[in-house]
Order: C-alpha cells, then structure tokens, then sequence
C-alpha cells in the first residue's frame, strides 16, 4: 500500500485536506476566512503565534517532557516533613485505578440518565464524610479548604443576617488571604487573639469581640501550627450564646482517632479532601468540604451542587439528583447562592473510594499511626540541644511547630544542609510568624519511617553540632 | 467518494445501544463488619513504645464512637467503583458534542500519563526550589504561550476553574479601582449570553450586576452599553463570541466606552476555541481576560474538576495578581536558567487558592500547547469553526430545530439551537430529548438558565470529532425529531435503555425527603433502620 502524503493532525481528524476541502464546500465556504466573517480585519491576529515548533509525535513529546520533569526530586526520592496544608500521605491503587477510569476522567456534566455512576459516586462521598464527620449534609467538592471556609463564613453571614466572621489569628496567612478576598467587602473579618505559648484561642479577647454583629466564629483543630484546640466546647457556646455559629476547619485524615468537630458543637465544618487518597500533584491535588446539619435554612445557603438520592418509576431502583438546584447560580445567576462551576469533583470521588477502603479500622490505624510518629518526631527533635519541639504547649496530630532559635542557626541554613541529605526540612515560618522566633513546621505521614525520622536527627545532631 | 463527502448519505446511529446497567448497591449495603479494603501498617514497634499515643490527646478531643463507615473487602471495592464508572459517560466513549461552552474536545492520554508521574503526583509545594525546576518551567512557559495567544502581559495559573478566575478578575478590578480612591465604582456590566458565573462571582465581591440583554442579532447592543455605563462602572465581564457563538464584531466599542468611562474590561475567554491564534483579548481592548484549560487546552474535566482557569492581564494589572507568579531568574536563558516563584507583587488582591494551582492541569495543558504548535492551535481553532458551522447547516434541516438570531450569517465554535417548533409540535420538551439521547449513548445539554431561547439546547463539536461522528450525532437528533412528530410519547417516557428509568424529582425540593447523604436516607426512608 502506499502511505498518502497528506495527514491530519492526530488530535484533529477533519484537519485532512480532502475532508477539510469538503467541509467547506458542504457549508458553501471558500475559504476559513470565510466563516471568520464576523471578526472585523483590525481585530484580526494575521502574524503567527510566538510558540515553539509543533511535537505531533507522541514519543517525543512524551520524551520531551518527561526530560523537564526529570528536574524534579519527588517526595518518593527523598525524606520529607513539609506539610502546612499538604501531605505525603500514601494513596492507594484503587484510588488511583478509579481517578484514571476514562469514564470518571473524561465525564462533566452529564444528567443522572447517562452520569448515573457520577452521581452515585459522589453521593456516596458525601455520604461516608458525613459519617466520618458525624454530620448530616457534605456537599460536592469546593476548589479547596481555602475556598471551603470561606463559603462557610458566608453562609453563617446570610444565615445569621450579620456581617462580621471571626477568625482565629493562628491561620495560615496564605489561608487568610484567600478568605479576606472572597468575603471582603461584603462580610468583614476580624482576627483573635491566640496564646503564643500553646497556641490556643484567647477566650477573653473571643468574649470582648462577640457582638450582635457576629455571624460565626472560625478556628481550626487541628490548626495550622500543628496545636490542637482543646476549648472547642467552650468556644462554642459562647458563640452560640451570641447567635453566631461555629465554623471549624478540620483534617479528614484525622479523623478516626480525633472527635469530628461537630461533637464539640461545630455548625458547619470545612476542610480539605486532599488526605484522602489525593496526591500532593505540587498543591493541585486539593478539594475542599464543607458540612452541616440538615437544616433547610442552613442548607438553602449551600452555593454548591448537592446531590441526593431518590426513587424511580420502578420500584427499588435509585436514583440520583440535585437538592434544592434553585439555590445556585445556575439557576439564577447573581440571584444564586456565590457561584457553582467546575471545583475538584474527581478528588471527591478518590475521597469516596479511599473512605470505601479505610473503614473505620484502616482510619483508626491511620490515625494512630501518624499521632505516634509524630510523638516520636517531637521527642526526637525535642532531645537535640537547643531545639523546643513542640515549641507550643499543645496537643497535636501530625505537625507541630519546631523551634530552632537557640540553635543560633536559621531554619533556612537548617533546611539547606538537610537538603544536602535528600531530606525536606519542616516549613520555615519565620517569615509569616516573626513571633516566633526562628520555627519550622514540621509534619510527618504513615510514609514517613522510624529510620527516616533516625537518619534525619543524626543529620541535624551532625548539622547543629557543627555550630 | 462523492457521496461520503454528501450531506446526504446515511447516517449511523446505535439503535442497539444500551447503558451498562449493573443493579448495583449502595457501598453502604456492601457493609460486611469485619471486612477492610486496605490494611495500614501500625507504627515501627520502636516507635509505638516510645510515645504516649492517644494518652496524650485530652479526652473531649478523642473520637468516642468510631465513624460508621462501611467496611468492605479490597475487590468488592475495586468492583464496586469500576462499575460505577461504566455507569458515567465519560467524554472518551461518546461524541461529547452536546455540552456547549464547555469545549469537550479530546483529552489526549500521554498528558495524563506524564500528570500521574510521580515527578508531578508527588511534588510537595513548598519544596526547595532547586527540587521543582521542572515543573516551575512548564508553569512558566505555560504563562508565556497564554501570553501570546491573548496578546495580554501576565498570566497567574492560580484560579482552578473558570468561575474562580472570572473571581479573580472581578477581584483585581476592585482593587485596581480602591488603590486610585475610586472605590465608589460599585456596578458590573454582563451580558445575558455570559456565563452565569460573570454575574455571580460579581455580585460575590458586592457589586451591583448589570445585565445588558439581547438585541435581534443575539448580540448585547452598544445603545443599551452607553445606557448602562457611567461614573459607577467598575467593569464589564463579557464573552466573546457569546453563548450563541455569534462573534461580537462591535467588542471593541464596547471596550473603548466602558474605558472612557473609567472602567476596566475583563474578557470571559470560556469560548475561546473556535478563535485561538485568530483574534486576541489585547486587539479588542481588554485588560484582563481568562481561559479555561480544562476546555480550550484540553485537559480532562474529571466529572467537575480539578481544572485550570488561566487569569491574564495587562502589565499596569500585574501587581494585582494572586500570589506568586513563576518567573525567570534575571539574566538566565536557555537550558540552565533557574526558575523561581515571585511573591513581589504590591497590590496583591492574594490568594485564590492553596499554593499555585493545579499544578497537574497546568502539565497537560503545557503539553497540548506542544503537540500542537502555532499553525496546530490555530488550526485547531479553524476546524472547530468549520465543524461548526457544518452542523449548523445540518442541524437546521432537521425537523423543528431551529438557529435563532442572525440568520444566515457563521457561528464560531458553537451555536445555541432551539427546539422551539418541535414543541410546539409535538409538545416534547428539550429536556424531554436531552434525556432520550442517553438511550443512543449520546449526551445533550439544555443550557444555562435563564432559557432566552425557548426550548434551547447548544451544540459545540470541537475539533476533535471525524465528520462522521458529527454524522452520526446530527443523525441520533433526526432520529429523535421523527420519533417526537411520530410516537412523542416514546421521547416522553425516555429514558429505555438507560441505568434507571424515569427519576423521582419531587424528593429533591422538599426539605422533610431530600436525603443528601445514607444517614438522612435512612433516616428519612428506611425509619425501620
């Protein structure tokens, strides 16, 4: 046979000439700048596009690719205890072998009829992390906890009827940033005091701020030094005594051995997916939650898609749906709820299969797991000369704030000779918390081992004692 | 050869086709007390003696009862997931036309290949720089190539879908306007053919939203523009060309009044496709603009997310952006030159999300942008367009479909249809045949509320469809059409051939039955439980 000269670019069937010609004959076209009719000639790009030369080759664009890749070190090639949000938290096969299913991977924004398996899917997601956080009602995925507390806070804002959120100081400025963007200027924040000693809210200075003009109150637990908030009950009700709500940012993952939120008194509880069965894809493997009880006022302020299940015309069969769809900016535009798009789906099915796996039993070993390992991190960095671990006097899971001060060396010369050791030192939190003196935030995960966490002190005794 | 290149000849479609159909359980019934998918490992015994462990946790922090979550087997599990991923049409099995302004086009599989590398799935973000030069490259390159294709100065790959970029530039427009003390410029101007997000993103940083309407071509007019504009305008958020796919030829007036008023102009780029490498966001006047890279660039769209939403801007903007940008160490070109991330940026309005995006979306768009090229992007734009406009005359033809507005003139990459004829015909609804599609493996979509169009369903084919697959869609719609004017109540009662029958809505509006989640099922419908 002979090979015909002319070929379309794989992704572009109908970019053979002869069809191409055909086409255009079809529609009674002469040219392409035909059908551009309507783009008046000054608006019109005629250059060529400064890019680089087409790869249609799929071998070489993959090698191409994979060579700038090849300059990243991987978390699987080194040792690290970076967290502050994002974890190296193992994942496992079946999360991966579902999430890559073309059918999941490539679906969107089918009906029931034929996304029947999406629905049921991310229903189920709902379902498990409203068990795992023993609440009634988990939407669809929001983008991330980021966007998860801030939706949350204006949910209390529209359900209270008041404009003022109050946020623990303690947060993650990153956090805060993303938050004062979305609910400025139509909801206010304030900051409260915490404890600089063992990072708790200050519940004098909560008192003095609660005014008819609080909606809710938000901390986090654990938060994000690491501290675990062991006065949430006492937050809440002097929040509820001023007719605010209580919103708590949590960790999944932490779940099968810490209370859910909702147990000391939380009203809506957000956080991040990404620790269950996501990976860290360099911060993109996030997907936020947000969670409540079944309140039709409370759920009525929901902006996202929530799904529910229901009946057929046949009977025992499910079928699935969205709740309350006229709350959203589907249905109504500036008149809905926020907005609702495209957020982190696919990461709440991973979520729902991870969930499927863990049980009860796998979340309470993992949870127990990570506590010890951390226990054993703080006792072990705690032991070196100079080093305060955990600097703050609190409980904690599985990060803790590390403070290196009377090292006399900076957190950043620490981390830079670790590196040398293929190892990721905690986050440097010098510059965000000056306060603090020079801290890290060191985290580990059930993928960090007793010899990793022995290599890395004997690295640190070697770096520390070189002073 | 002649008649395959006919719009006469006979069109293919899967009367056979049934959905997967597995009667399959909730994961809840699945529940076997015993039973784990996978087994973690305890900690190193070593350690484990070491530490306190949960002696350490107050007891108000300790979970007293356990989550009732299911327990269940690794394979049932795997099972049970895989059949409900053959319960969802994924874009890969069907001609995923039918979902307008959504640009399904094909999601090529190397990039997901090269996204799930543990070189990408296992970067930490906050790694040492010098351990993520690769990636910060294809971040930074990313921004270049966007830079091109819009005309516009910098590109944030922050936002993570369009909505959070369309927040994102309603964001920078109200910062601009506070950092020149002219906070009082409260009101938004959109379009009713825009995205419902320009909109409600806006009313989301308060604004008071404008919404110019339609004129007779489909397209907002520049009368009702000078009518809506003032001292009190902050911006406009408009798409171009709008839902209908007609090209706004006047966009630049547009821009030039809402300019002289003193406001900025940020460009919905969600229908880009059909004009990439063709005309630019910087020719027409914008300051700020978006595309979506889980459209336009392909990546997949994962069931609603993760995605990219690309925010660009004009250079007097770039210190407005979302915190950090990627950019080139001074001085450095070519392979050796260090990449780092730049958080100096003044007038920040800060974060749109955690760290930098979807850094895993970025990839696979990176490597579309590879594989195709300059003449690549810019055909792929032309055949779009061409397919377009090919359905357009097909689809037209078809018994009581309709184009509504500017007749007789192109569409660019999508056209919004009505179905009004055929309902008043045959009283079948556009919902009535979006659901009968599902019984021929095909997915249609009504469109965004509200319905300016009667009866509308919008069509979008992409590039990445053979003309015979474009066929074979138009010829399931012919099919549905002489079942709707012969045997309407076939199309009433679909779906036949699905994974359930016709769905019970009336649960879903009513707070005492909706059951968003098995506890508030049980609890509401199983009370034996």
């Amino acid at each position: 046979m002979t090979v015909q000269a002319r070929r379309a670019h794989p992704y572009i069937p109908n970019s053979e000439p002869g069809v191409k010609a055909a086409m255009l004959a079809a529609v009674g076209a002469g040219s392409m700048d035909d059908l551009y009719g309507d783009i008046p000639e000054a608006l019109r790009f005629r250059g060529k596009l400064n890019l680089p030369e087409a790869i249609p080759a799929e071998a070489q664009l993959k090698r191409t690719i994979e060579r700038m890749l090849a300059k990243n070190t991987s978390c699987e090639e080194a040792v690290s205890f970076l967290g502050a949000g994002c974890y190296n938290h193992y994942v496992p096969a079946i999360c991966d072998e579902i999430t890559r299913r073309s059918e999941f991977l490539t679906a969107y924004a089918g009906e029931p009829y034929e996304d029947f398996g999406r629905f049921q899917a991310l229903w189920e997601y709902e379902s498990l992390m409203a068990e795992l956080l023993d609440m009634d009602i988990c939407n669809v995925p929001t983008f991330d906890w980021f966007q998860a507390a801030a939706t949350s806070l204006r949910m209390a804002g529209r359900y209270t009827g008041r404009p003022v959120a109050l946020v623990a100081g303690s947060i993650s400025p990153d956090r805060l940033a993303a938050i004062r963007n979305y609910c400025e200027p139509v909801m206010q924040l304030e900051l409260l005091a915490w404890d600089l000693k063992t990072g708790q809210l200050d519940l004098a200075h909560l008192k003095a701020q609660l005014t008819g003009q609080v909606a809710a109150v938000y901390f986090e637990n654990p938060g994000y030094l690491g501290c675990l908030e062991t006065q949430g009950q006492a937050i809440a009700d002097l929040a509820h005594g001023n007719g605010s709500l209580l919103v708590v940012g949590t960790d999944p993952n932490a779940l099968g051995i810490l209370a859910p939120p909702s147990q000391y008194g939380a009203d809506i509880v957000c956080g991040d997916i990404h620790t269950l069965g996501n990976h860290m894809h360099f911060g993109g493997g996030m997907g936020g939650f947000i969670a409540t009880r079944d309140e039709e006022k409370l759920v009525m302020e929901y902006p996202s898609r929530l799904f529910g299940i229901s009946r057929t015309d046949v009977p025992g069969e499910y079928g699935f749906g969205d709740v309350a769809y006229d709350r959203t900016s589907f249905a109504h535009r500036e008149q809905g709820k926020e907005f609702v798009g495209t957020a982190s789906a696919l990461h709440g099915i991973a979520a729902a299969v991870y969930l499927s796996l863990m049980g009860p039993v796998g979340m309470r070993d993992l949870g127990l797991h990570i506590l010890q390992k951390a226990q054993y991190l703080a006792q072990a960095l705690g032991a070196l000369p100079g080093v305060k671990a955990p600097a703050l006097d609190a409980p904690f899971y599985k990060e803790l704030l590390v403070d290196f001060s009377s090292t006399g060396r900076t957190v950043a010369e620490i981390n830079e000779a670790l590196l040398k050791e293929h190892i990721f030192g905690g986050k440097d939190l010098s510059t965000e918390f000056p306060g603090l003196g020079q801290s890290a935030l060191w985290a580990v995960t059930e993928l960090v081992s007793q010899e990793d966490i022995d290599r890395t002190i004997a690295a640190l005794r070697a770096i520390l004692g070189g002073n | 050869m002649a008649s395959q290149h006919s719009l006469e000849r006979p069109l293919k479609v899967r009367t056979a086709f049934h959905q997967a159909k597995w009667d399959e359980e909730l994961i809840f019934e699945l529940h076997k007390p015993g039973e784990v998918g996978v087994a973690v490992a305890p900690a190193e015994q070593g350690v484990a003696a070491a530490v306190p462990g949960l002696a350490a946790l107050p007891a108000p922090l300790l979970r007293a009862q356990a989550p009732a979550l299911p327990e269940v087997g690794q394979m049932r599990v795997l099972k049970h997931f895989l059949r409900l991923s053959q319960q969802t049409l994924g874009a890969d099995f069907t001609v995923d036309i039918g979902q307008g302004t959504c640009t399904m086009k094909y999601s090529p599989k190397i990039n997901d290949v090269l996204a799930s590398s543990p070189k990408m799935a296992r970067l930490h973000p906050l790694q040492d720089e010098r351990t993520v030069q690769g990636i910060l490259r294809i971040m930074h390159e990313l921004d270049l190539y966007l830079r091109e294709i819009s005309g516009l100065d910098a590109f944030s790959m922050q936002p993570a879908s369009g909505s959070a970029a369309i927040l994102g530039m309603v964001s920078i427009i109200q910062a601009y306007h506070a950092s020149r003390g002219e906070a009082h410029r409260d009101e938004i101007i959109t379009t009713i053919f825009s995205h419902p997000s320009d909109a409600a993103a806006a009313a989301v940083k308060g604004y008071k939203v404008i919404t110019l309407m339609q004129g007779e071509d489909g397209l907002p007019t520049v009368e009702d523009l000078k009518k809506a504009v003032g001292p009190r305008t902050a911006g406009l958020l408009i798409t171009n060309p709008e839902d209908t796919g007609i090209f706004n030829p006047q966009i630049q007036a547009f821009t030039r009044l809402v300019h002289e008023a003193g406001g900025l102009c940020g460009y919905d780029q969600a229908n880009l496709n059909g004009i990439m490498g063709i005309t630019r966001a910087k020719e027409a006047g914008f300051d700020l603009c978006f595309f979506n890279l889980h459209k336009t660039f392909s990546t997949p769209h994962g069931c609603g997310g993760p995605a990219g939403g690309a925010l660009g801007v004009v250079q007097k903007l770039r210190p407005f952006l979302p915190k950090p940008v990627v950019v080139k160490a001074e001085g450095e070109e070519g392979e050796g030159c260090r990449y780092r991330l730049d958080f100096d940026l003044p007038h920040s309005i800060g974060k749109l999300r955690a760290f930098w995006g979807t850094a895993q979306v970025q990839l696979r768009a990176y490597a579309w942008i590879r594989a195709l090229g300059a003449e690549g992007i810019k055909e792929a734009a032309e055949i779009a367009v061409l397919n377009n406009n090919y359905l357009l005359k097909k689809i037209t033809r078809i018994k009581g479909a309709s184009a509504p507005y500017a007749a007789g003139r192109r569409r660019i990459e999508q056209v919004r249809y009505s179905w009004e004829q055929l309902h008043r015909d045959t009283g079948v609804t556009t919902e009535d045949i979006a659901v009968r599609m599902a019984d021929y493996g095909m997915h249609l979509w009504s469109s965004h509320h509200p319905f300016i169009v009667p009866q509308p369903f919008t069509i979008e084919p992409t590039e990445s469809y053979s003309r015979e697959e474009l066929d074979e869609y138009v010829g399931v719609l012919e099919q549905i059409s002489r079942e709707a004017y012969g045997d309407p109540g076939t199309v009433k009662t679909a779906p036949h051939r699905s994974v359930c029958h016709h769905i019970h809505h009336d649960d879903f509006d009513d707070p005492k039955r909706w059951a968003i989640t098995w506890r508030l099922y049980q609890r509401k419908h199983l009370p034996e439980a």
